[in-house]
């Protein structure tokens, strides 16, 4: 067992959710498979997917829906 | 009720323009901002500041809560909205009003008509204003629907009367595709805006996008003549000009009028700008639909009829009438502006939020720069991608090309990597100087140049 920390690479604003009225992408305590999408960051408008890099579960979200991050933030913490 | 000092519900470097407009006639600035915009040079130019909430637009620019609030607590008397965020959302204008409160614009009501597809349409038929030929309403009986696509003559475009930013929209070429798309579009338009509601076009094809820039005062109306904007990505305007040169002086004469007769027709205040499609093969203009803002592109305009429409747009927002009237509006010569933003022409215009460590502003005879940039700006990644508008004036269009062209080879920003190689290369693009495109030109044209966009490298910071 180990903790894997998924990072945002870009700035912006970032989303759990694909949209306001959508239920969030993944709970803490979800199963997730390395490139599943996690989150959304918009970046000047535009939005770019965050996916996680490694089979495991969601131990934790760092930060909240439509908090700002920059770029090496972590978002997750995925246990492997 | 005259005005004294204006809340700006806005930033970037519309918020720095209207400023200037407003310290030019003797009133208060209040700038409103987000976390984010502390440092913004509209920060340090309004003569007061109220922070209104988080970097995000829906806590800060879109809270109508916030803003309100600060206008009372900094005592204000009108409110500017700008472009974006608010500009055309009918709830805050009237918001604005109930409050006591001139909001610089027209009213809630008129916003909330002229946002309406179906019902803006319906204005612009009645105003006798030439409109696409289509469906005059809203139809929800798909096989009824498809008698009248047949009329109109396919392809007809399918368009949600709520949509927004090209969702929404289908094209169908025949019946088949008619009846498998509308059920489509329709659906949706419903989970995007909560209204299924379909309405229909006839294609225009290779048609210019051609708008006609007006102010009114609740009274009197003018128009400011056209602008052309066909030079389109992702139906975002790159570069803009006016006056539109494809158009004959009995055309442009037709176009212009019939913006007075709808902005006369809903009693408009304030500026405004209604769109159409042009069809240089026919010669004949449609009403596509009615801006009621100032417009990113205003500057053009300003240029060729020597106008400050900001100035003029404030004065009837205080309740004064036009400084007037249309035989005092001429025009002189040709201007172009290009929009550059924070993004990489070579890798797709991915934004590119970053530092300004150098700032090199072009100058010069007919050349304008409307920015928000200073050296040391952290550019935030949370809002649009617009840094400045280039905007060049000369006696002709090939003159202002030759013009911009020296210009835009002036301008640097530093490591940020922005739209300046694509103006660099649309300048020498043979069709550009003859004028010769349509909406539908930049996009394959983009495809086969990007090779010609490379820059020095440089990591977003």
């Amino acid at each position: 067992m180990a903790t894997e920390e998924t990072r945002a690479m870009l700035p912006g604003i970032f989303y759990r959710k694909p949209s306001p009225d959508e239920p969030p992408y993944k709970k803490e305590g979800d199963p997730v498979a390395r490139g599943d999408v996690i989150g959304l960051i918009e970046v000047m408008k535009s939005f770019h997917e965050v996916c996680s890099e490694v089979d495991g579960t969601i131990i934790a979200f760092k930060i909240d829906n439509a908090e700002p991050i920059t770029p090496g933030t972590i978002v997750a913490e995925v246990e492997t | 009720m005259s005005i004294s000092k204006i809340l700006i519900a806005n930033r970037g470097e519309i918020a720095v323009r209207i400023i200037r407009a407003a310290q030019e006639n003797g009133l208060k600035t209040v700038q409103v901002y987000s976390e984010a915009d502390k440092s913004s040079l509209a920060v340090q130019m309004a003569d007061e500041t109220v922070e209104i909430g988080p970097a995000a637009a829906q806590k800060s620019y879109l809270s109508v809560g916030a803003i309100l609030d600060a206008a009372r607590s900094s005592g204000s008397d009108a409110v500017h909205p700008g472009y974006g965020f608010l500009a055309e959302n009918a709830e805050f204008a009237d918001a604005v009003e109930a409050a006591g409160l001139a909001f610089i614009g027209p009213s809630g009501e008129v916003i909330r008509r002229m946002g309406d597809k179906a019902a803006a349409r319906q204005a612009a038929k009645d105003a006798g204003v030439p409109i696409i030929p289509g469906s005059d309403s809203v139809f929800e009986d798909f096989e009824k629907a498809e008698g009248l696509a047949k009329e109109i003559g396919f392809p007809v475009m399918i368009k949600a009367t709520a949509g927004g930013g090209g969702r929404g929209i289908r094209i169908a070429n025949d019946e088949k595709e008619f009846s498998r798309l509308a059920p489509q579009a329709s659906a949706e338009a419903k989970a995007a805006f909560g209204d299924g509601g379909l309405y229909l076009e006839k294609v225009v094809e290779d048609a210019r996008h051609v708008e006609v820039q007006i102010l009114g005062d609740g009274g009197n109306f003018v128009h400011f003549f056209e602008r052309e904007c066909s030079l389109q990505r992702r139906r975002q305007k790159v570069w803009e000009e006016a006056p539109c040169t494809a158009l004959s002086p009995e055309t442009r004469n037709a176009l212009c009028s019939s913006a007075v007769a709808l902005a006369a027709a809903v009693s408009y205040r304030g500026a405004g700008t209604i769109e159409y499609l042009f069809d240089d093969r026919s010669g004949e203009f449609y009403f596509i639909e009615m801006n009621t803002r100032i417009q990113v592109e205003h500057p053009i305009t300003e240029c060729i009829t020597g106008v400050d429409l900001l100035a003029e747009m404030i004065r009837v927002g205080g309740g004064k009438k036009l400084s007037f009237v249309q035989s005092d509006i001429g025009m002189r010569g040709h201007s172009i502006e290009v929009r550059i933003n924070a993004e990489d022409p070579a890798n797709n215009f991915m934004p590119f939020p970053g530092v300004v460590r150098d700032l090199k502003v072009p100058g010069g005879p007919g050349v304008r720069f409307d920015h928000f940039l200073y050296p040391g700006y952290q550019i935030p990644p949370f809002y649009d991608s617009l840094l400045g508008k280039l905007i060049v004036h000369a006696e002709n269009r090939d003159k202002a090309i030759t013009r911009l062209k020296r210009a835009v080879s002036e301008l640097s920003i530093g490591e940020v990597k922005t739209t300046k190689p694509l103006f660099l290369a649309l300048t020498e693009e043979p069709d550009v100087r003859a004028g010769q495109f349509h909406t539908k030109w930049l996009e394959p044209w983009l495809e086969q140049n990007s090779s010609k966009f490379a820059q020095q490298e440089g990591g977003p910071s």
